[in-house]
């Protein structure tokens, strides 16, 4: 697979390392009340969609950023590829 | 042997004489010939025994879907089994030898279950090793895995080396054939970077086959005017000997290039070439394959794909027999006739089952026209044919033309599903094609000469305007439109066994077995035949075996489906695969600033991940490593030892944040950590399980240095960056690895202080008042050297960690060394530091699984439960809370003259070793010559509270049971006033 890489442009899946769900981003509150059930559905609870789907990939051979790929993974076609820090700065400004 | 059959005409070099043996008998052929092309010149028809039914088998194709030439090729380690002899490029000294019998070639006692062929039909294992259950292991299976299996092994080492590379191009071309160079030519003209890549050695396809013109040339002579015109191109790239092998996702596809194989020397280059390509676009120009037609005996050897034996006569200058008869549904098998007969070959009969006028007339040969072959004789070769008519023809080659079907394989990689083309009897690409790849020629089922080039040049053409490149058409290349038509026939019915599927020796009795007994799907009659299922994957069987189940189930070949295929189109080694990834290249191998130093001094050198690290030295008369080991912990508590610590993850942070980002990455307090000071921290993942261990120093307000583990250094390193990206991607702060940027030490013992005094320079003030336990700061040392010193203790004494930039490692090592002799210093490694961790109860990955708790480590406490840092919230889950869980305890021998061992479970005195009596395990031991015994750490069910209790150390592996007295993990001054002092 070829992901393109908002900042350097198209490069090999195999310069990557998969981490799964994007959902990872929207971290629960530790200290806020029922924080146990939070995070046993933040860590445990994942959607197996035939079809789009977006992940965390981290570009472990290159310059380490943490992006948010959105990838159909009936045909690994890759529809957006973001930096998973303006995502998740642009998802805290929503809350 | 002489090349008898060895006729004039041909591409091959009649100059260059090769010699090559087969069987240990001496064979000459030419350079250019194949081994297939060469044994055939030898009149060497029995080449093989059949994979189940150990039937003698000859030369079927000419190209990579040889179903039964496989041999043995090379020698000793070289050897190579299931090699086709139809792409084997012959060289002077080849060694080849046949496969799959016992006892000679000619007399295979396997033979007799070609007798037993009734017993040994579809299903026939599922069937009748069912019982007795016991027999499966002792005696089905050893007799079986005896006969199964083609070629064998060398079971040696491979002395061969591979390769990998990466190309990049605007347009692919797969296949160099007429479509595939009429497509590169157009390409290349336009100025578009083009690879084009094809499995032979000699490029052109069936050009080289066929006696078709172009324009005022042969076929043939065009191909290499065109390669040589492509060749003088600078964006063309042309790969010979190179199988495309898959295609991959988002244009990219792989290429095994044989660089060697056809020397008779390599000269130490690599073998093969593992090409990663990365296409715009790709065209398809793989052609097609010959099928047969399945009649009674249609395997002996002289039976031949029809366009195989074209291609023997036309390209290689070999009659496949000296009395040829030929048998066709279609027009193809007539060319061969014509062919063969303008050559000189006596053609007996050409057999059409088509009810039609002849399309030509063939000298001397009987035009048996809607005739069908009933059976063939022959024991070790083909005799004669003899027709449903009773008519018996005496021939030495028969000629099968079943209909050509598209090589579709690449098309089917990502999710392609062919379609069936009524017009020409045969599956064409369809469904979903990987995405940037057209197909042209007769891959795309343009059957003729003329069409293939032009479809090529037009594919070629869409794909540049695609891409951006100006493409002007030009006149179409003057090519005779040979006849193609066909009619399909697959076989001819009948009680004896008609071939199918010959690598697996499937016949249409099984597909018509797998019919009756409810295996009617395509996917199931492949699994329950296992037609399609050898290493050609049915590229000559399967559309016939479709055409059998579909005439037995009275559906459309349509109806009936296809299977669809998987890389590779043809195998692969796997040592292309390995590439120069094996043996020690198998990954980096580091090595740590010290090594040279270490390497004098005698050290034993372990593997920790990649890191190449001093395990113990060995000083003169030290015969066993425990003496080494024992007397490296002994010289540090008494004096001063030091250490090489580099390999430490280290991870520099920096930003206003730092600090509030550190209390959000550690389970325990990082905000109010002082500058000047070194904390030790714990990490847990989000579940609430620890993950990770290390200290943290504050260099200055914004400024952090954080090491890790050695195993878990990259680990780490990436969860800060996820943090700090994804999780508070709004705090200033930044993380970078600098493991590799500092040579660190760890110097310890009761005259650390006084040895370092010799190294830091004098107005760095280290004594404890100023430079306290758990302090750090940037000091200079052997006169002016910038360094870091950190006052932590692994050990339990007093201990300095001291760094300085990689490049002074080296150095410093020595001076810090030859300051030391006074005190006798001794260097220890990674044993000996293991040693006084363990006296001292220091957890390590033993203990750290990441399945084990910071409660259960006994670090409960450090767990803040005021702030949210990672795994917080989680780590107070009951289950993880529970007070009756395992504890980290020490443990010793009641009788000191015990061993422990680490993997022992434990059990109360009196219990049996069960399951539901185990109270945990051994994790860690070592001799202690502190304390002069073996010593332990394990974890114990509520072994907090049996500090002093005797229960069981029991190992079912080495057969022990040891009595052991459960204590803290701290053997050795548990107070710390030591590292204190």
């Amino acid at each position: 697979m070829i992901i393109n890489h908002p900042l350097l442009g198209p490069r090999d899946a195999d310069e990557f390392v998969h981490l799964g769900d994007a959902g990872l981003i929207n971290r629960p509150d530790g200290l806020a009340e029922g924080a146990i059930e939070a995070f046993h559905d933040y860590l445990y609870l994942r959607d197996n969609p035939a079809g789009l789907y977006r992940e965390l990939w981290y570009h472990e051979q290159g310059d380490r950023s943490w992006l948010v790929v959105t990838r159909d993974t009936t045909t690994h076609e890759i529809s957006k590829v973001e930096l998973a820090r303006d995502v998740a700065r642009s998802q805290r400004r929503g809350q | 042997m002489t090349q008898d059959f060895r006729i004039d005409g041909g591409l091959v070099d009649r100059k260059q004489t090769l010699k090559f043996s087969f069987n240990g008998r001496d064979m000459y052929g030419y350079a250019g010939d194949t081994l297939a092309s060469a044994l055939l010149a030898n009149g060497q028809r029995l080449v093989a025994r059949s994979f189940k039914y150990h039937r003698p088998r000859g030369i079927f194709s000419a190209g990579s879907e040889e179903p039964n030439a496989l041999v043995h090729l090379g020698q000793g380690a070289r050897l190579e089994p299931n090699t086709r002899a139809t792409v084997t490029e012959l060289f002077d000294g080849l060694h080849a030898s046949s496969q799959n019998h016992r006892g000679s070639l000619e007399h295979d006692f396997m033979a007799v279950n070609d007798r037993l062929s009734q017993f040994l039909s579809a299903g026939f294992y599922y069937k009748t090793f069912m019982w007795p259950k016991s027999f499966w292991e002792k005696v089905y299976e050893p007799v079986i895995r005896a006969s199964a299996g083609l070629g064998k092994l060398s079971m040696q080492p491979d002395p061969d080396t591979y390769d990998k590379g990466f190309l990049h191009c605007d347009i692919l071309i797969i296949g160099a054939g007429p479509a595939g160079l009429a497509a590169a030519l157009a390409s290349g003209h336009a100025g578009a970077r083009v690879i084009l890549a094809d499995e032979d050695f000699l490029l052109g396809g069936r050009l080289n086959s066929d006696t078709q013109s172009i324009g005022e040339q042969s076929g043939a002579h065009w191909a290499q005017d065109s390669l040589a015109e492509l060749a003088s191109m600078s964006n063309v790239r042309i790969l010979r000997r190179s199988t495309v092998y898959g295609a991959f996702d988002h244009g990219i596809y792989g290429i095994l290039e044989r660089k060697t194989d056809h020397l008779a020397d390599g000269g130490g280059k690599p073998r093969h070439v593992l090409w990663r390509v990365y296409s715009k676009r790709a065209i398809l120009c793989a052609g097609a394959t010959e099928r047969s037609i399945a009649f009674a005996n249609n395997d002996r050897p002289g039976i031949m794909l029809s366009g195989a034996v074209r291609s023997y006569a036309n390209r290689w200058g070999v009659a496949a027999g000296k009395k040829v008869a030929v048998f066709t549904n279609n027009d193809s098998g007539w060319q061969t006739a014509a062919d063969l007969s303008a050559m000189g070959i006596s053609i007996s009969a050409v057999i059409d089952t088509r009810d039609i006028v002849a399309p030509m007339a063939i000298s001397g040969a009987a035009l048996v026209m809607g005739g069908r072959i009933k059976d063939t004789r022959g024991r070790k070769a083909l005799d004669a044919i003899t027709l449903t008519s009773g008519l018996t023809v005496p021939v030495d080659c028969l000629a099968v033309s079943g209909g050509w079907s598209p090589n579709v394989q690449l098309t089917c990689h990502q999710r392609g599903r062919p379609q069936w083309n009524d017009a020409i009897a045969a599956f064409v690409p369809g469904g979903e094609l990987p995405k940037g790849l057209t197909v042209a020629g007769a891959a795309s089922g343009q059957m003729t000469l003329a069409a293939a080039l032009k479809s090529g040049r037009k594919t070629a053409g869409q794909a540049l305007v695609d891409l951006g490149f100006k493409y002007t058409s030009a006149p179409a290349l003057k090519a005779s439109d040979e006849a193609f038509s066909v009619t399909p026939f697959w076989h001819v019915s009948g009680s004896k066994r008609a071939w199918v599927d010959l690598q697996n020796d499937v016949t249409t009795k099984d597909i018509k077995q797998a019919q009756r007994e409810g295996f009617q799907s395509v996917e199931h009659l492949k699994r329950y035949t296992t037609m399609g299922m050898a290493t050609d994957q049915g590229k000559t069987a399967n559309v016939l075996g479709l055409a059998v189940m579909a005439e037995a189930t009275g559906q459309s070949i349509p109806q009936t489906g296809t299977t669809i295929f998987r890389p590779p189109y043809s195998p692969v080694a796997l040592g292309a695969f390995g590439g120069r990834a094996v043996g020690n290249e198998f990954r980096p191998t580091r090595l740590t600033p010290s090594h040279k130093w270490a390497t004098e001094c005698g050290a034993v050198f372990t593997e920790t991940g990649a890191w190449m690290r001093a395990q113990w030295f060995v000083r003169a008369g030290e015969t066993h490593w425990r003496e080494s080991v024992d007397r490296e912990v002994r010289d540090t508590r008494a004096s001063v030892g030091i250490c090489d610590v580099s390999t430490l993850g280290k991870i520099d942070i920096q930003g206003r944040d730092a600090a509030a980002f550190l209390n959000k990455v550690y389970a325990n307090g990082f905000a109010r950590l002082a500058v000047g000071k070194v904390r030790y921290g714990i990490m847990l993942r989000e579940d609430g399980l620890c993950y990770d261990d290390g200290t943290t120093a504050r260099l200055s307000e914004t400024h952090y240095v954080m090491t890790t583990t050695t195993a878990n250094a990259g680990l780490v390193y990436q969860r800060l960056e996820f943090a700090r990206q994804c999780l508070w991607p709004d705090m200033d702060v930044h993380v970078i690895s600098v493991t590799d940027g500092w040579a660190q030490y760890a110097v310890a013992g009761p005259n650390a202080r006084k040895l370092l005094q010799k190294i830091v320079d004098p107005e760095h003030d280290i004594a404890t008042e100023a430079f306290g336990f758990m302090a750090c700061g940037d000091v200079t040392v052997c006169g002016g050297t910038a360094a870091r010193l950190f006052r932590i203790s692994f050990s339990g004494e007093l201990a300095y960690e001291i760094a300085v930039p990689t490049r002074y490692g080296d150095g410093l090592i020595r001076a810090l060394m030859s300051a030391g002799r006074e005190f006798d210093v001794t260097a220890y490694g990674v044993e000996a530091l293991s040693v006084m961790r363990i006296e001292k109860g220091h957890p390590v990955g033993s203990e750290l699984t990441g399945q084990t708790t910071a409660l259960e480590l006994g670090m409960d406490r450090m767990v803040s439960k005021t702030k949210d840092s990672i795994g917080s919230a989680l780590s107070q889950r009951s289950e993880l809370q529970r007070d009756d869980g395992r504890r980290l305890v020490g443990l010793i021998p009641v009788d000191t003259s015990d061993t422990l061992t680490a993997g022992a479970h434990f059990l109360d005195i009196g219990a049996a070793a069960k399951m539901e009596n185990d109270l945990g395990w051994m994790t860690s031991v070592a001799h202690s010559p502190t304390l002069g015994h073996s010593i332990g750490l394990g974890f114990v069910k509520l072994g907090h509270i049996r500090h002093g209790d005797v229960i069981r150390a029991w190992d079912g592996v080495r057969g022990t049971d040891i009595k052991v007295e459960i204590t803290s993990p701290h053997f050795y001054d548990p107070k710390g006033g030591l590292q204190r002092a």
